[in-house]
């Protein structure tokens, strides 16, 4: 197979691939097969994903550091995108971006397609330096120092300048660390339209349609259906969005023709606010963007114009996300069903309440719900609220030691014969104890993160 | 008359550590007034009764009909050591489809899925 070179269209297309590690794998295949992308961009990272891919690397050698999906997701995608000609922009590098480019040439290679360029972007890791670059944590106010002890990873969310430069110096595929995740759609436009850092205009425009992309479905459709009120065609076979970018960074957002799913004002305005906190100063690493000024137009079925998205002048620092170790969360769960099950499983409750103190469980926080009553909503549960057929009783605790934390599920163990009428329990299994990597955001001088850049060829 | 919110809009959640953004879109421009007027953050707040711990800030958007909740200590801790089954507190919006406001009667024919006699 050859990289097909693709030829410029009016409209920049951008495809996502991914807006979550655990995300499905066909709806890129088919952004790649049939998307006629210029670009299809993956998002694969939480809060959490950099520290627990720390943890695993310190346990298991044989760890790689990447996306462990990363090799089903280019076998997936990869001959779409070189007969379309179609570049990949990625985070799946995790802690290991040269390892991830390393992988993607071994493919390529054994898909007989030579002299694909493929770049990594290092430079996100700042574990050794996060104390001497920052102050104070986002949360609290508190001095980072006060995490000393207990960091396991620290990175700055870089932004899309890096990639820019890998796409300008020709890479048909970048794999990136922690970028924040607008900027892994920003870069294609950024390289495409040569639009420079400063043109805060464009990169707000830009920004607010990688915002749209960043989480897939969920502007396709996705995390949408409600019956009755916002009801969805074929929600078991939704796309990933495209978007057609203009110069100006409008776009229109779609997605592929014979898939599930929609694109209406209702999924592009949910998505737009999705996880935003000040619309008018929705800070990136490239930009701050102002949703305030959209405007939303529908030219078509499942097509969306969003245009006059605004931007402001970036900050002068960068996000770091920092991940402690903050000991272990053991948990556990049983049931009660039928006439009377609110009544047994307040019982139980009040045995397991006092069983854990006999064994003096030094728990940091616990929490015992009724799923099915308050599990989900918690206090915010309503008094009215129905009495439930069947309720599972489900008791969490976070403890700093791994000896703490088993308790719960011992204590659960218990329940089985020394318990209350009609207690239904499911055979004890091993994953009922978690570490936990805890997430604490500062800033850092932006200047002082330096991003590198590495490039390999298939 | 007293209204369900799910007739009048339409609502998503995000997280940010342990801050819950929930974010309120009028289902017709003509019900966004009464979004505006009614639900304000101290009534958000107090609906959530003790499961949001922090402050709640609202944000208007009208380009969009949108109201938008920034909603503190309402992540138990934070998404990744809170003890919530549901961690990202992705369900946490749905709470406020039962909330009711007050709808004059000539609102009704914006509303969605409110019974509403098509012959008049």
């Amino acid at each position: 197979m050859r990289w097909q070179t693709r030829q410029k269209g009016p409209k920049l297309r951008i495809g996502a691939g991914s807006a979550w590690w655990g995300d499905r794998i066909e709806p890129a295949q088919w952004n790649a097969e049939r998307g006629k992308l210029d670009f299809l961009c993956f998002e694969t990272m939480a809060e959490a994903t950099v520290s627990a891919a720390q943890v695993r690397a310190r346990r298991d050698p044989g760890f790689p550091g990447y996306d462990s999906y990363l090799d089903d997701r280019l076998r997936a995608v990869l001959p779409g995108c070189i007969a379309h000609g179609t570049r990949i922009v990625s985070n799946q590098g995790w802690i290991n971006p040269d390892g991830a480019a390393e992988h993607c040439v071994k493919l390529l290679q054994e898909l007989g397609c030579r002299g694909v360029k493929v770049a990594s972007v290092n430079g996100s890791l700042i574990t050794d330096r996060v104390l001497e670059w920052s102050d104070r944590l986002l949360e609290n106010g508190r001095s980072t120092s006060t995490l000393a002890d207990r960091i396991v990873s620290a990175e700055a969310y870089l932004g899309a300048e890096p990639i820019v430069e890998a796409l300008q110096a020709g890479a048909h595929i970048v794999f990136t660390g922690r970028v924040a995740d607008p900027s892994i759609f920003l870069a294609p436009m950024m390289a495409s339209f040569g639009w420079t850092s400063s043109d805060w205009s464009v990169l707000g425009a830009g920004s607010g349609i990688g915002h749209l992309l960043e989480c897939g479905a969920q502007v396709t459709g996705g995390y949408f259906s409600d019956p009755g009120f916002k009801d969805v065609d074929k929600p078991w076979h939704l796309a990933f969005p495209i978007a057609e970018v203009d110069e100006d960074g409008s776009a229109v957002i779609t997605k592929l023709a014979d898939t599930g799913g929609c694109v209406d004002f209702r999924t592009i305005k949910e998505q737009m606010l999705y996880e935003v906190h000040d619309p008018a100063n929705y800070i990136t690493p490239d930009v701050v963007v102002d949703f305030t000024s959209v405007r939303l137009e529908q030219p078509g079925l499942n097509r969306i114009a969003v245009s006059h998205i605004g931007g402001k002048p970036r900050t002068d620092t960068l996000k770091v996300s920092i991940g402690c170790t903050e000991g272990y969360i053991g948990e556990d769960m049983f049931f009660y069903a039928g006439e009377g099950a609110l009544r047994r499983a307040k019982l139980a409750q009040k045995v397991l309440e006092e069983r854990l103190k006999l064994v003096d469980l030094k728990a940091e926080d616990l929490r015992i719900d009724f799923l099915g009553l308050n599990a989900i909503h918690g206090l915010a549960t309503p008094a009215t609220a129905p009495e439930p057929y069947e309720i599972a009783v489900r008791v969490a605790a976070r403890a700093s030691t791994r000896e703490e934390a088993l308790k719960v599920g011992r204590e659960i163990d218990g329940m089985a014969v020394s318990g209350i009428a009609h207690t239904g329990k499911r055979v004890p299994h091993q994953d009922r104890v978690r570490e936990v990597i805890g997430v604490w955001s500062t800033l850092v001088p932006r200047e002082k993160v330096q991003a590198s850049l590495r490039y390999f060829e298939s | 008359m007293q209204v369900p919110l799910q007739h009048i809009a339409h609502v998503r959640s995000g997280d940010k550590g342990d801050t819950s953004n929930i974010a309120v879109f009028a289902h017709h421009p003509a019900l966004y007034p009464l979004l505006c007027a009614q639900l304000s953050a101290e009534r958000v707040k107090t609906h959530y009764q003790g499961a949001i711990r922090g402050a709640v800030t609202r944000y208007e958007v009208p380009a969009i009909d949108a109201l938008n909740f920034v909603a503190q200590g309402a992540l138990g801790g934070g998404v990744s050591r809170s003890l919530a089954l549901d961690q990202y507190g992705k369900a946490l919006s749905a709470a406020l489809l039962g909330l009711c406001l007050d709808v004059p009667e000539t609102h009704r024919v914006y509303l969605l899925g409110y019974p509403y006699d098509r012959s008049t």
